[in-house]
């Protein structure tokens, strides 16, 4: 139980950071840093759903940007034809996100392994070039958004509101969510397919039903990030569904440690500080973030999560175990 | 009744006829013993039974249900239970959790999504009472990955058990067990096999003579001989083919 509690305390301490942010940082005239919290806690919800299949459903997907960029663009076109609820288009979001989930996840999940990991790079990059054809919704060029969404008229979920707040608790409900599911007799049925597919098809569990209602949870959760990434940029663009924002996303996960209650969190703040301070330092900052990687992969397959918080529990133990040999 | 039956069940992979024909049954509170040389296909009509394979002709039957065409999952809830020649566990969970997803599987829906299933009451103690019957129940909380041999044999039995199944499969189960370990499991086979009845494939001879009603002698995916353990010690098509390689 003690490490239970600690993840709790490890998590309660970012989101107390997180939330005093805005109330400090313009304190210290460093109002540029709230939006790079943004962005790491817009990369974080889409983490956390990716976690959902890589680190508990042993899925290793290379597509998972396209949730983000489906969710971001189904919402930027409803907000186009008039629907200026952001609860309406939350809605919008989930379910084309969803249903594509659906879809591409019944067809890429009669496969696992590298042919899992190839199929959803597919379909990612099918979302990638359709986004790109959308010539009315601005093509390559992406589409900027001149009225933003409210909330029944409220301006509390805009730039000028209360963004910053909403996307933390967003971030805090899909955290909170994920954790829960996992622990539930869904997420257990999934682990025990990640750890042995075979013998938890012949307990008597269908495991396509349970992987494939993963993957349309994770796509969903995926798609809220998307929405809110287009409130915030008010702007939405094909390069949101590239394959290496998927790529980032998998970095992200395997980073902050796979399966781990904070690794997608921990994860995604790395890699956006990261980029920040190594890119301030020097232009050529991939040349020590590239290394850093390698040496985090070698040296430290817990992720940060473990790496900064040890704790040696089955829950971390497990899940970079049988990733490890997965992917 | 017949718990389970099995009627003219035939497999081909290319030339090789790997089942011919075959039939059998086992009937409730009965232990039905299929044994035979390596190579005599009885790794195949396992896979037949559990689903791995499908058979190109012949009808599995479980509990009045036609099973032939069901997935493994869809067999296992129509009450299949069974145990591997190679030991399969679920090795990063607990010993008592391996067990209570294996009760979880006949309890329920498990597309639940909140309540934590590690505190679901009813499926620990089912659990540990399942534990407990194969006397490993000490073991509960370790990681199964650092259980014994003997152990990891027990946990399987544990888990087909939790899934109160109709019949128990059991690919050789004595499969690596020192001679102590092996005439344990005997001991608890033997009082299983009255309330769940068994298919027992099997090299130990001790464990077949002591735990069969009927056994089946398979050479070359055809059944050669079928009766009682004593008949078929004394069967010359039996021995010529089996018991005969083994010396007895």
């Amino acid at each position: 139980m003690m490490r239970v509690d600690r993840s709790f305390l490890v998590m309660a301490l970012i989101f107390a950071l997180l939330l005093a942010a805005p109330f400090v940082l313009p304190l210290v005239e460093q109002t540029y840093l709230l939006s790079l919290l943004i962005k790491a806690m817009l990369l974080a919800i889409a983490a956390i759903s990716l976690d959902l299949l890589v680190g508990h459903g042993g899925m290793v997907s290379l597509g998972h940007a396209a949730f983000v960029a489906i969710g971001a663009y189904a919402a930027a076109i409803g907000l186009e034809s008039g629907i200026e609820n952001i609860l309406a288009l939350l809605v919008l979001a989930v379910l084309v996100s969803g249903l594509f989930a659906l879809v591409t996840g019944a067809l890429a999940l009669r496969t696992s392994g590298v042919y899992f990991l190839m199929i959803t790079l597919a379909f990612g990059q099918m979302a990638y070039f359709t986004l790109t054809s959308l010539a009315p919704y601005g093509g390559d060029d992406g589409l900027t958004l001149w009225s933003m969404a409210t909330l029944f008229g409220s301006d509390v979920v805009q730039n000028g509101g209360q963004l910053y707040l909403v996307i933390l608790l967003t971030l805090l409900a899909s955290w909170w969510g994920v954790h829960r599911l996992s622990n539930a007799r869904f997420g257990r049925v999934l682990r025990a397919a990640r750890d042995n597919p075979g013998r938890t098809e012949i307990m008597g569990f269908s495991i396509f039903r349970y992987r494939l209602t993963a993957y349309v949870i994770a796509g969903m959760i995926a798609a809220v990030s998307g929405l809110l990434t287009m409130q915030h940029a008010e702007f939405v663009s094909p390069a949101m569904a590239a394959w290496q924002r998927s790529g980032d996303l998998l970095v992200i996960v395997v980073l902050g440690g796979l399966g781990t209650r904070n690794g997608a969190l921990l994860g995604a703040l790395f890699l956006v500080l990261v980029e920040e301070v190594l890119g301030s330092i020097f232009h050529e900052w991939r040349l020590l973030y590239g290394p850093l990687l390698v040496l985090m992969a070698l040296h430290a397959k817990g992720g940060l999560s473990d790496l900064l918080f040890p704790a040696h529990g089955p829950e971390t133990t497990d899940a970079t175990r049988a990733n490890g040999e997965q992917i | 009744m017949d718990v389970l039956e099995i009627r003219n069940l035939n497999k081909r992979f290319g030339a090789v006829h790997v089942s011919r024909n075959i039939s059998l049954s086992v009937p409730d509170g009965q232990c039905h013993a299929v044994i035979g040389p390596n190579g005599a296909g009885k790794t195949t009509l396992i896979h037949q039974i559990s689903g791995v394979l499908q058979p190109d002709a012949g009808e599995v039957v479980l509990a009045g249900r036609d099973i032939t065409a069901s997935k493994t999952w869809q067999r296992a809830q129509a009450g299949l239970g069974r145990t591997f020649q190679l030991t399969s566990v679920l090795p990063s969970f607990s010993v008592l959790e391996n067990v209570a997803l294996a009760a979880q599987a006949k309890s329920g829906s498990s597309f639940r999504f909140f309540r934590p299933a590690g505190r679901e009451a009813d499926l620990n103690e089912k659990a540990m009472r399942t534990l407990e019957r194969l006397k490993i129940g000490d073991r509960a909380l370790v990681p199964a990955d650092d259980l014994s041999h003997g152990e990891r044999r027990l946990l399987e039995l544990a888990i087909a058990l939790a899934g109160a199944p109709r019949l128990l499969l059991l690919d050789e189960p004595m499969a690596g067990l020192g001679r102590v370990e092996s005439a344990m499991l005997i001991d608890i086979l033997a009082d299983l096999r009255r309330s769940i009845p068994m298919l027992l494939v099997e090299h130990d001879m001790d464990a077949i003579f002591q735990l069969a009603d009927t056994v089946s002698v398979l050479v070359d995916g055809r059944i050669v001989a079928q009766g009682a353990p004593e008949d078929i010690r004394n069967d010359p098509a039996a021995r010529a083919a089996y018991l005969g390689d083994k010396g007895q």
